[in-house]
Order: C-alpha cells, then sequence, then structure tokens
C-alpha cells in the first residue's frame, strides 16, 4: 500500500495535522514503515494538489491540519473496493528453477522440489506454531499468519502436483517412444501392403 | 527436562502377502516420539502411514524390526498383553468416529479406566474432568449421534488420553471434518501434546501436518524426509492499519 492511500485512510477518520499523520501512520504499520516529514507534507501538497484533501484548522504555529473532500472519500473507497490484479508468477525463481533442472540434467527436478518442500515445510510449521500462539482477538496478526499459512499449504500442493507431472511426463516419454515405434511398423506393413 | 521417549521403532518393516501379490508397505523405518511431542506422519495414498500407525499402535505386528511402547518391548508380547498394554497406553483417533454407538460420551471415555478396574464413581469422575478439558462440559449423557463431528472427535481424544494413557495416535483425524472444525481438533492434538502427550498424527494435509513439531514424509514405505520447525520462531513484521 502507498502513502497516499495511508494518508488518505489517516484522514477518512477525520482531520488531521501533518505530524499526527506521520505518527498515526508509522504505529498503523507496526513501526515497520519510518517516514520523515518530507516524504509526508509532499504527500499531503499532491493529495491537496488533486482536490482529495483541503487545509482545514491552523494551529498557533501556523501548521495546518487536512482534511478528505468529497472527492478524496470516492477515491479512497473506490481504491478499497477494487480487486488486486492477481500477479501472474509466470516467472518466479521456483518455476525457473523446476524447469531448468529438466532441461539441463545437472540437478535432478526431483532434488530442487525436495529441497523447496521440506524448505516451505518448516516455514509452514513455523506459521502454525506462531498462530497458535496468537490471541485470537489479535486480527491484524491472524490476517497475515493466515495469508502465510495458505501460500505454504498452496506452494506444498503445487511441488506435489509438478512432482506428479513430471513422474507422468516421463513415462508418457517412454510409452510414446515405444507406441511410436509400433505405430511407424504398423503403417509400414500397411504401405507394403498396399503396394502389393 | 530429560527426554522421555514414549514410542520408539527400530528398523521397522512391513511385508503384505507374497510372491506377485508381495506388497513393502514399510522398509526400515526408525522413529521416536516423545512426551510432550507431536510428529506427523506424510505422504501420498498408499505410501504407508496407516501401516506405521497401526504398527505404533500395536493393532498390527511389524514383519521386521522391533518396536517399544512406555519402555516396553512388544516383541514377543502375545494377543491378551498386547491388549492390555494398548488398553494402559494407547489412545486412537480415526477419521470415522470410532465411539462405541451404544455408549453415552462420558461412558465411551471411563470404559478403559473400569476395565483397568477404577471404581465406577472414580471412573466418572475423571471422565468427567476429561470432557471439561476438551471444552465438552456437561456433555457427559450425550450420545455419539447427539454430537457433531467436532464433538466425537473431542470425545476421542478426551478417550485417547485417559487415566495414564500417553501416546495419541490419530489417522486423518480431520478427514470428515469441514476447515474450521478441523482446525480446532488439530489446535486440541496439539495442545494435549502441550500438556505433555506424545503424539502421532497421520495426515496427508501439509497445513495439518505442519502441526506438528517434526514432519516426517513417507515415499514407498521409506521415510524421505523429516522438517523440524525453526528452535526459534521467525520474526514477522507486522501488518497493521
Ligand atoms: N492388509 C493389507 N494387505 C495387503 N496390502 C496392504 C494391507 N494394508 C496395506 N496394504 C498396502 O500397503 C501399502 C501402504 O498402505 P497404507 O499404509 O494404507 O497407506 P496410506 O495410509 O499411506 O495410504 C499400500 O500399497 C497398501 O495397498
Ligand atoms: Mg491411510
Amino acid at each position: 500500500m502507498g502513502i497516499r492511500e495511508g494518508m488518505l485512510a489517516l484522514l477518512a477518520d477525520g482531520p488531521k495535522y501533518g505530524y499526527q499523520l506521520k505518527r498515526e501512520f508509522e504505529v498503523a504499520t507496526g513501526e515497520a514503515w519510518a517516514l520523515n516529514v518530507g516524504q509526508v507534507y509532499t504527500t499531503l501538497q499532491r493529495l491537496e494538489r488533486d482536490g482529495l484533501i483541503e487545509a482545514h484548522e491552523t494551529d498557533d504555529k501556523e501548521r495546518h491540519s487536512y482534511r478528505i473532500t468529497d472527492r478524496g472519500q470516492d477515491t479512497f473507497v473506490e481504491w478499497m473496493t477494487q480487486p488486486i490484479e492477481p500477479s501472474v508468477a509466470n516467472r518466479d525463481d521456483l518455476s525457473m528453477k523446476v524447469l531448468l533442472a529438466m532441461t539441463s540434467g545437472v540437478v535432478d527436478a526431483a532434488v530442487v522440489i525436495d529441497v523447496q518442500r521440506a524448505s516451505t515445510m518448516t516455514a509452514l510449521q513455523d506459521y502454525q506454531r506462531l498462530r497458535a500462539e496468537t490471541p485470537e482477538t489479535d486480527l491484524a496478526w491472524m490476517l497475515l499468519l493466515d495469508r502465510l499459512v495458505y501460500q505454504g499449504e498452496a506452494e506444498l500442493r503445487w511441488l506435489d502436483r509438478i512432482e506428479d507431472r513430471i513422474e507422468q511426463a516421463s513415462t508418457e516419454r517412454e510409452t510414446t517412444i515405444t507406441a511410436t515405434r509400433a505405430t511407424t511398423t504398423a503403417v509400414t506393413r500397411a504401405s507394403g501392403s498396399t503396394n502389393d | 527436562m530429560t527426554e522421555r521417549i514414549v514410542l520408539s521403532m527400530r528398523s521397522v518393516g512391513k511385508t503384505f502377502g507374497d510372491g506377485v501379490q508381495r506388497v513393502d508397505a514399510l522398509l526400515d523405518i526408525d522413529l521416536e516420539v516423545a512426551a510432550g511431542e507431536l510428529v506427523a506422519i506424510t505422504g501420498r495414498s498408499g505410501s504407508g502411514k496407516s501401516t506405521l500407525l497401526n504398527i505404533a499402535g500395536a493393532l498390527d505386528t511389524p514383519t521386521s524390526g522391533t518396536i517399544s511402547i512406555a519402555g516396553e518391548n512388544l516383541v514377543g508380547l502375545d494377543g491378551k498383553e498386547l491388549a492390555l498394554l494398548r488398553r494402559r497406553h494407547i489412545g486412537f483417533v480415526f477419521q470415522e468416529f470410532n465411539l462405541l454407538p451404544t455408549l453415552k460420551a462420558g461412558e465411551n471415555i471411563s470404559l478403559p479406566l473400569e476395565l483397568d478396574g477404577v471404581p465406577l464413581a472414580d471412573a466418572r469422575e475423571q471422565a468427567e474432568a476429561a470432557l471439561n478439558e476438551v471444552g465438552l462440559d456437561g456433555k457427559a449423557d450425550r450420545y455419539g449421534d447427539e454430537l457433531s463431528g467436532g464433538e466425537r472427535q473431542r470425545v476421542a481424544i478426551a478417550r485417547a488420553l485417559i487415566g495414564q494413557r500417553n501416546l495419541l495416535l490419530a489417522d486423518e483425524p480431520t478427514g470428515a471434518l469441514d476447515e474450521l472444525t478441523g482446525e480446532s481438533v488439530l489446535q486440541l492434538i496439539r495442545s494435549r501434546c502441550d500438556a505433555g502427550a506424545a503424539g502421532l498424527l497421520v495426515t496427508h494435509d501439509p497445513g495439518w501436518a505442519a502441526f506438528a513439531d517434526r514432519v516426517v514424509r513417507l515415499r514407498d514405505g521409506r521415510i524421505e524426509s523429516i522438517t523440524h520447525r525453526s528452535a526459534t520462531p521467525p520474526t514477522l513484521e507486522r501488518l497493521e492499519l
């Protein structure tokens, strides 16, 4: 999420001063995302220029508080209710590794899969433990952990599935080779017989 | 804390049938489960999970290797001795609910104690307390078909760990439950192990397997890999607004 949307979200809650926005944004993101004052004021100026917020009150140090405009409110609600485009990860590292293993033949694809499976399972075990230790009331934390758990599960299922596909492909390749030989022989025989 | 090994399997193998019918269901399995630990067995269908669990629970005997439960070597015990050992130390939870339908929830739990000579009133009292512990206070007089699927699994878990029993063996215990109920059953198994039981959980579901301290993956009857959870939990960046 961008600083812009973060500022709008906080202002949707009521008018605030720049220094308040900076502090509340940092608290809201668990102090993980530190902002400098400059970033806050640049963002506020742009939002004001775009008509999404407007100056509200001025304190004795000549600082402005801002409030969200109707247009700002609409923009924020629209952003919140639009789906996030699914990221099409057709070039992620793991898929690349598996494909390269299959083509290069230097490292077995099965090894790549096994190594990844063990690592993802360990992570999943850690997330489940964290989930168990988190109070149900800590929704923010649960939201994140649930997401990580489901992502881990999905990756493990995917690994099982591609392992199946690779095994199947290698047996089918053998069958195809045999089948092709058989067909070739049959065709040769057939054409041979019409020639008779 | 000194590790108390509740279940120990050494070079265990199991073969069914012979000639062209021969199936090596388990090959060279080494496995230990200590008190306070939950171990998951995972792997594809047919990889040997249920066979391993049945042998761990003395419901079946290995073709080779040794197994001991609560320090007692099972090799050479006769059927009656095995039954006694099961009753004293081991509890099972299966996918299909395995409560005795003609008994009430409380009676299902107190039965193993009564068979062991615990006075009736005493046994019932312990069953009542065990039901409280799994969140089923006041449901002692319900019959199996008067309980939901999740509640029946809770009764099975309470029964599995009644008295001095402390080896909990579960084969796909969430197989017939929805996601949320399944999760609460898994949480209960996890917390019973945290409280000191030794647990062995068979599941093909990676999400459920991840509740365990160790995940043992079987492939064609052999241990393919073992994963442990990290000694120190990872720190994650919080996501809040
Ligand atoms: N009683 C039995 N007789 C013959 N074969 C069996 C018997 N029980 C299991 N098997 C075989 O042993 C293998 C492992 O089975 P099982 O332990 O049930 O696997 P899982 O529980 O992982 O699906 C399979 O090939 C299965 O067909
Ligand atoms: Mg099975």
